[in-house]
């Protein structure tokens, strides 16, 4: 019981890096349909920047995380104006396309400035592990908690209360309308590529300073596209559920499910995909998403 | 097409011709001649770097099927080449069967991976078709590493060059004209299914799929068969790669292949059989230029050294990527179309 108790906290706490990488992921897709494979990267970025002003320059917590932001926002404006403004009314996979290769760009220049090592800033980030009995929760889980609660709850006030959020809701819904309204939907798609930006940096560093970075932290973008899909594409609330939902499922699956397996397992790594294939069979939208209703 | 001043077609076989003057077939003869007498005057490295263009020209002709002309975008390619590749090691080695019998074999087990891959297809589409290819990549490899007993999981497996009789297609030169005489069969078909009525359902589906639908295109079997048509070119093009390198193993297939076939799509220009060469050719050729330039760069900035190689290769794909897709989407073929107009007006602009 322990060993599956323990199993589903350490799941609880890569969930919550799942979801975090997906929520970057829908804020995009909610305003601008982009379909954004870098998020994964955003994240990477963002602990390697954490890396730097923390351990290299010697910054305060405080400094690093606001420089780090500085560097977020000027990014998501560089990656908007100059690779997806000239891609609009281009076919969906232009624009994935152009994702893909900035996640290629992002991880050479990850590789070119960090040198695409294992680098830790362990103890410059509070870190706090809960002891109840036997059970130990590591403080990556409480610190995505905390993170993903606060994310969720600033961006759920902004989308709902906002005019600007409000702004960027409509842009998903209709352009053209939203433009005759006399909303500027380049300035909403910058907005939605600073936000992402943003929440991947930030979601970065905290990971980097609980776990470390390394570029293999981008592949679990890749992962974190599951979360996306079994959320509904289009539902923060859901990429959040479904962030836990297969963060404990995966770890259960490989913990009870590798030893049986003929190679020793290693289900954790395809784990994900297989979820990907059996949402998209049975339920492309997702637990949480609208159903998308075709017209000629 | 736009034909010389001069030449009309006067029948229907005249228009649906592929080489229609004299000329054409002058040049095409040029070029196969050229292509097989490489050999004589090119070192082993450069025929080494023409194999393996033509086994990725093989490779990207079966994705421009499917994503090209029928628009069922694919992020898993290399996993169906796996999938071939591995099929034809294990027939060779574990059973002892022939080469030539092994490659029809891969071929099919390839594509029969991409049927199953592809049943999805009918509900989905766009991000999500890609977001299942994606997958299929990631389960295709874990099924390769799970079944060691067969596959020989991360150690790989041998896998013998092919023979004919006594002869062994041992040497570069020999393998050269082997995956050559195949690359060309390869693009004959690719350029005539096309043309077939498969072909023309595919381009329907493409533009669009409920439109396609209403006319009468079942989409299902039509979607899948393509998934077919594209994976039994992975499957031949993984059987041709692993031969070559004399063992079969999964990092010869990683996921970033599968990105940079649909890269080459794109340089070269989607729904187009020259475009899958163009971009498969130049492609290769820019990896093998950053492979030359990245220790000079490196010589020149010390503070990069470690990883230049590493970083460059990945920031100049990424960088080839964005710049055809802003500035020429519809890629090389596209170019290469206009520059041949432009010479056929020539000095008449109009």
């Amino acid at each position: 019981m322990t060993f599956f108790l323990q199993l589903v906290i350490s799941g609880f706490s890569l969930g919550m890096v799942y979801a975090l990488i997906a929520i970057g992921f829908v804020i995009i897709l909610k305003c601008s349909k982009a379909f954004n494979i870098a998020q994964g990267h955003f994240v990477m970025i963002g602990g390697y920047l954490g890396f730097t002003f923390l351990v290299t320059f010697h910054l305060p917590v405080w400094a690093s995380l606001l420089a780090a932001i500085a560097v977020a926002i000027v990014m998501g404006l560089l990656i908007e104006r100059l690779t997806l403004r000239p891609l609009v009314g281009q076919p969906v996979l232009a624009v994935i396309m152009m994702t893909i290769a900035l996640a290629t760009v992002l991880e050479g220049l990850a590789t070119l400035i960090w040198g695409g090592e294992y680098k830790t800033y362990h103890g410059l980030l509070p870190t706090i592990t809960l002891k109840i009995g036997e059970l130990s929760i590591p403080p990556s889980t409480l610190i995505g908690i905390m993170v993903s609660i606060v994310t969720v709850a600033i961006l759920m006030i902004f989308f709902r209360y906002t005019k600007r959020g409000l702004a960027m809701r409509a842009t998903a819904e209709d352009e053209q309308v939203v433009q005759s309204a006399g909303i500027k939907v380049t300035t909403v798609y910058a907005l939605s590529w600073v936000i992402a930006c943003v929440v991947g940096v930030i979601s970065g560093i905290l990971l980097g300073g609980v776990s470390g970075v390394q570029i293999i932290l981008a592949n679990v973008g890749l992962k974190a596209f599951a979360v996306v899909l079994l959320g509904g594409i289009n539902s923060i609330g859901g990429a959040i559920i479904a962030g836990m939902i297969l963060g404990i499922l995966e770890n259960v699956a490989a913990g009870y499910l590798d030893p049986l397996l003929p190679a020793g397992g290693g289900l954790a790594d395809v784990f994900p995909f297989i979820i990907i294939i059996i949402v998209l069979v049975f339920r492309p939208h997702g637990l949480f998403g609208l159903a998308e209703i075709e017209r000629i | 097409m736009a034909l010389p001043s001069g030449t009309f077609n006067q029948s229907y076989a005249q228009d649906m011709t592929i080489f229609r003057t004299k000329t054409q077939w002058l040049m095409l003869l040029a070029f196969l001649v050229f292509l097989f007498t490489s050999p004589l005057y090119f070192s082993d490295r450069i025929l080494t770097l023409m194999t393996i263009i033509g086994i990725t020209v093989i490779s990207v002709h079966g994705l421009n099927i499917l994503t090209g002309y029928c628009n069922q975008i694919s992020i898993g390619h290399a996993g169906f080449m796996a999938a071939g590749g591995f099929t034809s090691a294990v027939l060779c080695t574990k059973l002892g069967w022939p080469f030539w019998a092994a490659l029809p074999c891969a071929a099919l087990m390839a594509g029969l991976v991409g049927i199953l891959f592809g049943l999805p297809s009918l509900r989905i589409k766009g991000f999500y078709l890609i977001m299942a290819t994606i997958a299929a990549h990631f389960i295709i490899i874990w099924f390769i590493l799970q079944f060691h007993d067969i596959t020989g999981g991360i150690f790989g497996l041998a896998a013998p060059r092919p023979e004919i009789g006594s002869f062994v297609f041992k040497s570069k030169a020999s393998y050269f004209y082997l995956v050559m005489i195949i690359a060309c069969m390869a693009t004959f078909v690719a350029k005539n299914i096309v043309r077939t009525k498969a072909g023309r359902a595919f381009i329907a589906i493409r533009d669009n799929e409920l439109a396609a639908e209403v006319m009468g295109v079942n989409l299902w079997a039509y979607k899948l068969l393509a998934f077919f048509l594209g994976c039994v070119f992975a499957g031949v093009a993984g059987a041709l790669l692993v031969h070559y390198y004399g063992w079969a193993s999964p990092d010869q297939f990683p996921f970033f292949n599968s990105v940079w076939y649909l890269g080459m799509l794109i340089v070269g220009g989607m729904g187009s059989t020259m475009g899958a060469i163009f971009g498969a050719v130049s492609l290769k050729l820019l990896d093998e230029l950053v492979i030359i330039l990245g220790p000079m760069i490196a010589a020149v900035v010390p503070a990069i050294a470690a990883q230049a190689a590493a970083s460059l290769g990945l920031i100049t794909r990424g960088l080839v990527i964005i710049i055809f897709l802003i500035f020429e989407p519809r890629g090389l073929a596209h170019r290469w179309e206009m520059v041949k107009a432009y010479y056929r007006l020539w000095p008449f602009s109009h």
